[in-house]
């Protein structure tokens, strides 16, 4: 049963505790190393910039949020999140390729609802959170944990707002996962 | 003694390819932990699996104990590290709304990625609702940026807004989540099993 093996196995995730001490020594090495944590928001403000500043460079110049990041020696794709972030895509690739989870483009949705309304609310949910991550300065990684971890009140404050309102709200859009 | 490429004793011309190794890392222990995939994370919310708790409580116990250690150790200056600075409202309207994107969306940035790479569709269209809502803060920039900068108390950590010491919220925070570890695997134990 050669399937049945494969989906055995690409059921298997490593322990939660063991990935979260390998996490937390991969920050303590980031910030021992560069004096900052991890992030991941911060590469899609860069592509954003980046792609409204060729499109429309009149444009970007002229909007306050776009030209802080933007001078002419300073290329904002030129930025240590963006090569960061190159790299989640391919470790997630290789674990991903020797799980045997690599499998063609598919909706994972709860059976309660429709692969559509799980795409619909899958763009609502990452446009709440792409606003939300410039309020907050940082996503998950780069305002909740590396925050945290670093004792930043923003970031502990993240990290309590963003898990606190989850759990409140959460009750209100149960039927879009049990 | 830490942190080395502020210090200059790594060249920052290896500032490039330090981010991709250590980016490789991030991905490769998301997508192994399992936050590929939005029905774990969102278990967290419902019960039925606290993924996203363990992982993320121990990665900050493990980091926050890590860089006392350090520090007491005198392997590293944490006057000269990275401090987030503290925009009162916008850190309370930016926590709001990443609150309700998590529960909508399933995925956070970094994990909609690694979701994307193993075929997900629906970290795809996560990923592009991220840029349109970048796009959209940008947009609206004018009208929302007293909010931006509204209650600004600059680099300030937890410990000083507390008034208690770093060592004992360190202290603190890895009790609160061992409780947190405890209480959780009891919540689970008493779930029927959803099947991912």
């Amino acid at each position: 049963m050669q399937t049945k093996d494969m989906e055995e196995r690409s059921k298997q995730f490593i322990n939660p505790y063991l990935g979260g001490v390998m996490l937390g020594l991969l920050l303590l090495l980031t910030i021992y190393i560069t004096g900052r944590g991890l992030g991941a928001s911060g590469a899609v403000k860069s592509t954003v910039v980046t792609a409204v500043d060729k499109i429309a460079p009149a444009y970007a110049e002229k909007q306050a949020y776009y030209s802080k990041f933007l001078s002419d020696d300073h290329h904002p794709m030129n930025n240590w999140l963006v090569f960061e972030t190159i790299g989640i895509f391919a470790g997630a690739f290789l674990s991903g390729l020797f799980a045997g989870r690599i499998k063609k483009f598919r909706v994972e949705h709860s059976p309660n609802i429709t692969a559509r309304t799980r795409l619909i609310f899958a763009s609502l949910g990452g446009v709440f959170f792409g606003v939300g991550s410039q309020f907050g300065r940082g996503c998950s990684s780069g305002a909740a944990m590396s925050g945290t971890a670093t004792f930043a009140l923003a970031g502990f404050l993240t990290l309590l707002l963003m898990f606190g309102v989850g759990y409140l709200i959460a009750y209100f859009f149960r039927k879009l996962w049990i | 003694m830490g942190p080395l490429i502020t210090q200059g004793i790594i060249n920052p011309e290896w500032n490039f390819v330090i981010a991709l190794v250590i980016g490789i890392a991030f991905g490769y222990i998301l997508e192994a932990s399992g936050f590929s995939s939005s029905r774990k994370i969102a278990g967290v919310f419902y019960g039925y699996d606290f993924t996203v708790l363990r992982v993320f409580m121990t990665a900050v116990v493990v980091a926050m104990v890590g860089l006392v250690y350090f520090n007491y150790m005198g392997w590293i200056d944490l006057s000269l590290i990275f401090i987030l600075p503290t925009f009162m409202k916008s850190v309370i309207v930016g926590g709001v709304l990443m609150g309700f994107g998590f529960v909508l969306g399933g995925y956070c940035p970094g994990t909609s990625f690694t979701g994307i790479v193993i075929g997900k569709l629906d970290a795809l269209f996560f990923t592009g609702g991220l840029l349109i809502g970048v796009f959209i803060f940008s947009s609206i920039f004018p009208w929302i940026e007293a909010i931006y900068y509204g209650g600004e108390m600059g680099a300030v950590t937890v410990t000083e807004a507390l008034g208690i010491s770093r060592g004992l919220f360190t202290f603190l925070f890895v009790i609160a989540s061992l409780l947190a570890f405890i209480f959780t695997s009891l919540i689970q134990s008493k779930q029927k099993k959803t099947d991912l």
